[in-house]
């Protein structure tokens, strides 16, 4: 009978499997186990795995961690804001503030350097998506993720919150500078 | 108390329908088209927003009508319909009375209030937090409460759902097993209670937090077990409309399941591994292991995909079984070129399913897939995907049922059948092309949830290609498109229902309940056929080689699509 009737074998499981179901069951298997496999073989062999690193903390730590950075590495001011531009040594740790409706501060990183970068949120959840490479990840309050992190390409990149976050969403986006390396 | 034991026949179809339950299935499927109808608004005002040519609402307007959307539609319209559709798979297939209607009621009003208050918090317009809610962004107590009534509503209409089982096998309106819809519908109900009981584990403490008795609700704790509550609800939506795939391929064609054991055994994995999915929406988020991460986004080794990857071969294949033995029987695709596109409940059943394995399916794997997901997520992109298996799978397929369910349920007769003709058509083309633009806006960065791309006001603003704008503006001619199609299920459905012309029932006659029990049971020979046998039908030993080409080249584009993905990561900055 069909799909909405009672089927008439009481033993519909003894039926044998046609072969082009038979046939599709073990192609599909094979396939799942494949695109499982990648996910381990990309962290033993690929290049871009999220760091598992991640402390629980307050926003005001996190704040005096972000200003001691700010205050030691900061070269110049950006916008009529003057927000800082701080430019830290390679292999360094960067912190970043995402907050209603900003990042904090501008981030000045050098070619083929690799850096510890520090995300945090001080108040909602917040979103650190990175343009045009298309990098993204969550932020949120209250978890210190650190990502370590290798710009490739000299340029300047944009950082754009894509975590709703209310009213004034649309206006949080900031600038990555990449830098080539100084001489000497 | 006296129980209702009065049943009718439908003359055109042979179901037989308990009439409380009958009633039931009625309003709580109108109750969804009218979530429908003000979602579908709300969808109007949303696209012409993200449209960078038209911008039509103000960014507080903009977000109150998208979180509105969000829940008018995810919720409302497909939960109602759900409740429906259980009703009908337990006591209209079963042949059996509906377990306590007076329960029922309750439930169906309770989803009301629940609704209603829920949608009057958003439109306060006090809690624009979006579907999912997150914390530490509040919204108005009512907007939780309201969600949770509602989650209690569908609750016990599930459990009026299981009563109803228990109630056909007691008193023996059926012999043997369910019919495999109800075995799909019952999974979809299994995924259902631990969904709900998911999300009021997190609901009811956050409504708590909102009325100030709660101090703090930790972020990642909130999407951790929301998730559980808001992937989950998707399942049971994928269970429930593989269900009506198959209760249509059965209806149209009177297709037999291939066999009851592979796609019985594949709504098993669902419940079984689907629940873990909700973990691909946490792959961005610190605080959590790869290893949690790849356990639970590979569903445990793609085991509930793999049951996708079986519903999608058996429903089609199924169909071509059905339609060889009617002699269509020429080459690989005669079945299929003489299937009836102009019914509307076939072509958009054959939609929903093309649309929902194609672009839904091989796109949530692909953004699933933890390092993947890195360069998708929050992206437009999501939305993207989740259009294609949310409203081209489990809207479309919906929308095709009820132009089956007009005549037999609502006894009239359909309006405007040239329209209806079309309007599969018009909103599952139209809403794959605008989840294929959102997905190629999203693969270029831009965000969902936003209101301004240009990023209008900022100090520091970000410039999106050209390309990007591009892809928008198609995204919202063919959201428009999709609009209209809604808009004409809307007018066949609404019209049809309220204004059509009555389908009359010579010799209706009230059956009593024994006439509705099933005779003993007469079972079929106890040897089964053998291997193949359907006959000699098919080719080269398949009987449904039509559908295996087809699952072949489903299986190519995935692959190829996976592949290229992986080799976009590999080009981005490096990350550890």
């Amino acid at each position: 009978m069909t799909a909405i009737h009672s089927p008439t074998d009481r033993v519909w499981w003894k039926q044998p499997l046609d072969r082009v179901e038979g046939t599709w069951i073990v192609i599909a298997f094979v396939w799942c186990l494949v695109m499982f496999f990648m996910m381990p073989y990309w962290h033993i062999y690929g290049k871009q795995n999220l760091s598992n690193e991640a402390y629980r903390t307050t926003p005001e730590a996190y704040m005096a961690k972000t200003q001691a950075m700010v205050d030691k590495y900061t070269v110049r001011t950006v916008t009529e804001q003057n927000i800082p531009v701080v430019h830290p040594v390679p292999g360094s740790d960067v912190y970043l503030i995402a907050r209603l409706w900003n990042f904090w501060p501008v981030l000045e990183l050098e070619e083929g350097q690799t850096y510890r970068l520090h995300i945090m949120s001080t108040d909602w959840l917040h979103g650190f998506s990175l343009q045009p490479e298309n990098i993204n990840i969550q932020i949120h309050p209250g978890y210190e993720h650190i990502v370590t992190i290798t710009p490739t390409r000299e340029g300047t990149y944009s950082i754009i919150c894509n975590e709703y976050c209310g009213i004034n969403h649309h206006t949080m986006a900031s600038k990555l500078y990449v830098v080539k390396p100084k001489k000497g | 108390m006296a129980v209702n034991r009065n049943f009718r026949t439908c003359p055109s179809t042979g179901l037989v329908y308990h009439e409380p339950a009958e009633k039931l299935i009625r309003w709580n499927a109108v109750a969804g088209v009218v979530s429908l109808l003000v979602g579908g608004v709300l969808a109007l005002l949303v696209t012409l927003t993200r449209w960078p040519a038209v911008k039509l609402l103000p960014p507080d307007w903009f977000y109150l009508a998208l979180t509105a959307h969000g829940l008018d539609m995810l919720v409302f319209w497909i939960i109602f319909f759900e409740i429906a559709v259980l009703y009908f798979a337990a006591s209209t297939l079963l042949k059996c009375r509906l377990a306590t209607p007076k329960v029922a009621w309750a439930a169906f009003w309770l989803m009301i209030v629940g609704a209603i208050m829920n949608n009057i918090a958003v439109f306060k317009g006090d809690s624009s937090v979006m579907f999912t809610s997150y914390v530490p962004m509040g919204a108005h107590p009512l907007f939780y409460l309201g969600l949770i009534l509602f989650a209690v509503g569908a609750l016990v209409a599930v459990f009026v759902f299981f009563g109803t089982l228990v109630v056909g096998k007691a008193e023996k309106t059926y012999n043997g097993s369910v019919p495999l819809v109800t075995f799909g519908a019952i999974t979809a109900a299994i995924i259902a209670t631990f969904t709900i009981a998911a999300g009021a584990i997190i609901l009811i403490p956050t409504f708590l937090w909102s009325v100030g008795l709660v101090s703090h609700i930790d972020s990642l704790m909130y999407r951790t077990v929301w998730w559980g509550f808001g992937h989950s609800s998707q399942q049971i939506n994928v269970a429930a409309h593989v269900s009506v795939w198959y209760a249509i391929a059965a209806i149209v064609f009177g297709a037999k399941p291939m066999s009851e054991k592979v796609s019985r055994t594949a709504f098993v994995l669902y419940i079984l591994f689907l629940q873990l999915a909700s973990a691909h929406h946490l792959l961005a988020d610190p605080g959590l292991t790869s290893n949690w991460k790849i356990f639970n986004t590979s569903y445990a080794m793609y085991l509930a995909v793999l049951a996708s990857m079986v519903h999608g071969l058996t429903v089609p294949g199924a169909i071509e079984v059905a339609q060889r033995e009617k002699g269509f029987n020429k080459g690989f695709f005669e079945w299929l070129r003489k299937a009836p596109w102009g019914n509307p409940c076939f072509s958009g059943m054959f939609i929903s399913l093309v649309g929902f394995g194609f672009l839904g399916g091989i796109s949530g794997v692909m953004m699933g897939t933890e390092q993947l997901n890195l360069i998708i997520h929050n992206t437009i992109y999501v939305p993207g995907h989740f259009h294609a298996t949310v409203v081209v799978g489990t809207t479309l397929a919906f929308m095709a049922l009820t132009y089956f369910l007009i005549p037999t349920l609502f006894r009239r007769e359909l309006m405007f059948p040239g329209m209806a003709k079309w309007q599969p058509y018009v909103y599952g083309l139209g809403m794959s092309a605008f989840s294929v633009f959102m997905m190629g806006a999203g693969t270029l960065g831009v965000p969902r949830r936003h209101w301004d791309m240009a990023f209008s006001g900022a100090a520091m603003p970000h410039e999106f290609p050209g390309t990007a704008y591009l892809m928008m503006g198609l995204m919202a001619v063919s959201g428009l498109a999709a609009i209209v199609g809604g808009a004409m299920y809307l007018a066949v459905t609404v019209g049809s229902v309220f204004l059509g012309k009555k389908i009359q029932t010579p010799g209706f006659a009230h059956v009593p309940v024994r006439k509705g029990m099933a005779p003993p049971p007469v079972w079929g020979p106890a040897a089964v056929a053998p291997s193949g046998g359907h006959g000699t039908i098919g080719l080269g030993g398949f009987v449904a080689p039509g559908t295996f080409v087809l699952a072949m080249v489903f299986l190519v584009s995935f692959i190829l699509y996976y592949f290229v993905n992986w080799k976009y990561l590999s080009t981005v900055w490096p990350l550890s």
